[in-house]
């Protein structure tokens, strides 16, 4: 019978470990990994935002309101729950980071008209309250870092993570302009030899108002909002989460003893 | 007047016993219904079938308290849901996460019904209304699935759909029926709705019970395979039988304890699990000009929708998916061994078990692949492996080498 116990206990851990590393790229427990130079393949860069870290959650706020919501929505939140979840007293709330006309139970909603957005852009630009659920925040932080000049646009900038991509580079007065180097690659195509253009990296042609690392920063605070903005209840959850693990293997415990009790007497 | 010892029983409950047969369903199914004592952790997952039907119900309810059905409300009123509604984010990842947990418990269940031979005579029926209720729940989940109208919801809905197009002369008509409308749209949703929340749960809980009436009838099978009922002692009792209650009942509390931490863990850390659970292009809403990457289907069906991909012609590839799900109902008359149990079958029997067990979860991982090689040649080979053991079993097992079974079931403290 103490097979039994074994078994259950061992598949949980596993499923428990499995949840775990599925946590890990979920991003819920990102490790932080601090180094001094960007891996230049931009691929691999990853958001690690800490979506339970208030200050960081409160700069990416403010960051949100100062360079977002001029043309995104984030429809789906208030700004009262914002600033609960946030602990952002009121007053800072209406007086900073609210339009004057708006109430603190409205939804976070941008001045833009969508008409305006597609005759400006192209596109209407998306509701940002689900980006973080349906593409990643690593997409989004990769998306941020990566525009480039590109004469051939219209905005004059292209972006690696989204080709072609319609919204201009609203961040290049903190983080400055970048132009995209190449490098040629041989490859073996059909038995020829083809030479093509391959991304190398980045080199700063304009300084920002931001250093490379603040400005690294800002993008993390501004992607970590963005997860918190997807899914406001994450943080609840996973600390109540605990309590419910903890009284459920309580309760196992208990309905074990109960068992073997009760099996004592069955030969 | 004559009366019984249940009726003499005073206060309320004698009182109640005249008018309705508590005391005596309690005795007949759980005190008086004996189980063989030698069931191993296979056989938390029946009762554990039962358990996440219940959670499934209770929080389907409470959805459908706040869900607003329509294509232009319903992907808001699963926000508002996770956003504004106390505590609508725990409704909403236990019943996403519910459905889940729901094929896991049936597909371990159903296996076990595989292994022991659970599905040998006199069990057919039992079998069969089993297998009906796993065909309502596949049904039940893909509908559920496309409640929410995201993006993956609204292709989902599109590809299963049109399969039914694969039938000859009716294909197209029938498919224009059952969307309401030219293509996937709000009337689709509407039904699907009404379905999901009313047709098809009770057709669930009409033959849930229809399974266990049958299983009271013919007693429960176990890992030996044998019937406890061929050896009762001097009390008219099986020997090798022990009353459900109390014995089994405080030993699936073990079993629920486990599943709700295993449940549970889902829920409230990963309940996405990694976009198997909620894939991420079901957080953008339906949008009939813009097609997902992939289109995958939940990792459920995965098993079936690698059978449909691996044959080019889609007809033909569809009929494949059908017999794959229909051949469970014939096992009872394929497999004509006189031994249930895989414990003392032959090792022809156990090598061709082995590849239908390792097709089936290779289908499923290759299902939730691109449809690119290698999988597409793997997803073949596994679909040969999981037909092999249907097609050969009629013809090894009626005369298969056996070893000897047991008078009495193995049963070790």
């Amino acid at each position: 019978m103490n097979k039994v116990a074994a078994f259950l206990s061992v598949s949980w851990l596993a499923l428990a470990g499995a949840a775990s590393v599925a946590a890990a790229a979920e991003g819920a427990e990102a490790p932080a990994k601090e180094t001094e130079t960007e891996s230049l393949d931009w691929k691999s860069w990853r958001a690690n935002n800490k979506v339970d870290s208030i200050n960081s959650l409160q700069r990416g706020a403010r960051n949100f309101m100062n360079y977002c919501v001029s043309c995104h929505s984030l429809k789906y939140l208030r700004y009262s729950r914002m600033a609960h979840d946030l602990q952002i007293p009121e007053d800072m709330l209406q007086k900073n980071l609210m339009p004057i006309e708006a109430s603190v139970n409205d939804y976070i909603t941008t001045s833009l008209r969508g008409s305006d957005g597609e005759t400006w852009f192209g596109k209407e630009p998306p509701d940002l309250s689900l980006m973080a659920r349906a593409r990643g925040v690593d997409y989004i932080y990769r998306f941020l870092k990566t525009f480039y000049t590109d004469p051939s646009r219209p905005t004059q900038t292209n972006n690696l993570q989204l080709e072609n991509v319609a919204m201009p580079a609203v961040l290049s007065d903190l983080g400055g302009v970048q132009a995209a180097v190449y490098r040629n690659v041989e490859r073996v195509v059909d038995g020829k030899t083809v030479t093509e253009k391959e991304f190398s990296h980045f080199e700063l042609t304009t300084p920002g108002r931001l250093t490379p690392q603040e400005f690294d920063e800002f993008v993390r605070d501004t992607v970590n909002f963005l997860d918190y903005a997807g899914d406001p209840s994450q943080v609840e959850r996973r600390s109540t989460g605990v309590w419910v693990v903890l009284f459920l293997l309580v309760l196992t415990w208990l309905a074990w003893l109960l068992k073997k009790e009760y099996w004592k007497d069955i030969h | 007047m004559a009366t019984t010892g249940q009726e003499s029983k005073p206060g309320l409950m004698g009182w109640i016993n005249k008018r309705l047969p508590v005391d005596q369903f309690v005795r007949s199914q759980l005190l008086d219904y004996y189980a063989p004592k030698n069931f191993n952790i296979w056989y938390f997952f029946g009762a554990l079938s039962l358990l996440v039907l219940v959670i499934q119900l209770l929080s389907g309810i409470f959805l459908t308290m706040f869900y607003k059905v329509g294509e232009a409300t319903a992907f808001d009123s699963v926000e508002y849901i996770m956003r504004e509604v106390d505590y609508g984010w725990l409704v909403r990842y236990i019943h996403s996460t519910g459905a889940s947990a729901f094929f896991v418990v049936v597909y371990l269940h159903m296996y076990r019904g595989l292994m022991y031979g659970s599905y040998k005579a006199p069990r057919e029926l039992l079998w069969l209304f089993g297998m009906l209720v796993y065909l309502a729940l596949m049904a039940e989940a893909f509908m559920g699935y496309v409640l929410p109208w995201g993006n993956m919801s609204y292709w989902g809905a599109q590809v299963i759909i049109n399969l039914f197009s694969t039938i000859p002369v009716v294909g197209g008509g029938l498919v224009e029926w059952i969307r309401g409308d030219y293509a996937i749209a709000d009337s689709t949703l509407n039904r699907f709705f009404a379905l999901h929340v009313a047709a098809v749960p009770l057709a669930i809980i009409l033959l849930v019970a229809l399974h266990l009436v049958a299983l009271r009838q013919v007693g429960s099978n176990n890992p030996d395979g044998i019937e406890i009922k061929a050896n009762k002692g001097p009390d008219g009792k099986p020997i090798d039988g022990i009353p459900f209650h109390p014995y089994y009942t405080v030993k699936d509390l073990v079993g629920v304890g486990t599943f709700l931490l295993a449940f549970c863990t889902v829920v409230f850390f990963v309940p996405t699990f990694n976009g198997l659970f909620l894939e991420a292009a079901n957080f953008e809403p339906a949008n009939p000009v813009s097609t997902p990457e992939d289109i995958t289907p939940s990792w459920y069906f995965t098993p079936y929708y690698a059978i449909l991909r691996s044959i080019p012609n889609q007809r033909l590839g569809a009929l494949a998916m059908l017999l794959a799900i229909l051949a469970f109902f014939f096992l009872p008359w394929l497999d004509r061994s006189p031994v249930k149990s895989i414990r003392y079958r032959s090792g022809l029997y156990k090598f061709f078990f082995s590849i239908f067990t390792v097709s089936f979860c290779g289908l499923m991982y290759l299902g939730l692949q691109k449809a690119e090689e290698p999988y597409v040649t793997l997803a073949r080979i596994c679909m040969a492996g999981y037909f092999l053991f249907f097609v050969t079993l009629p013809f090894y097992s009626g005369k298969e080498k056996t070893t000897r079974v047991p008078q009495r079931v193995t049963f070790h403290e």
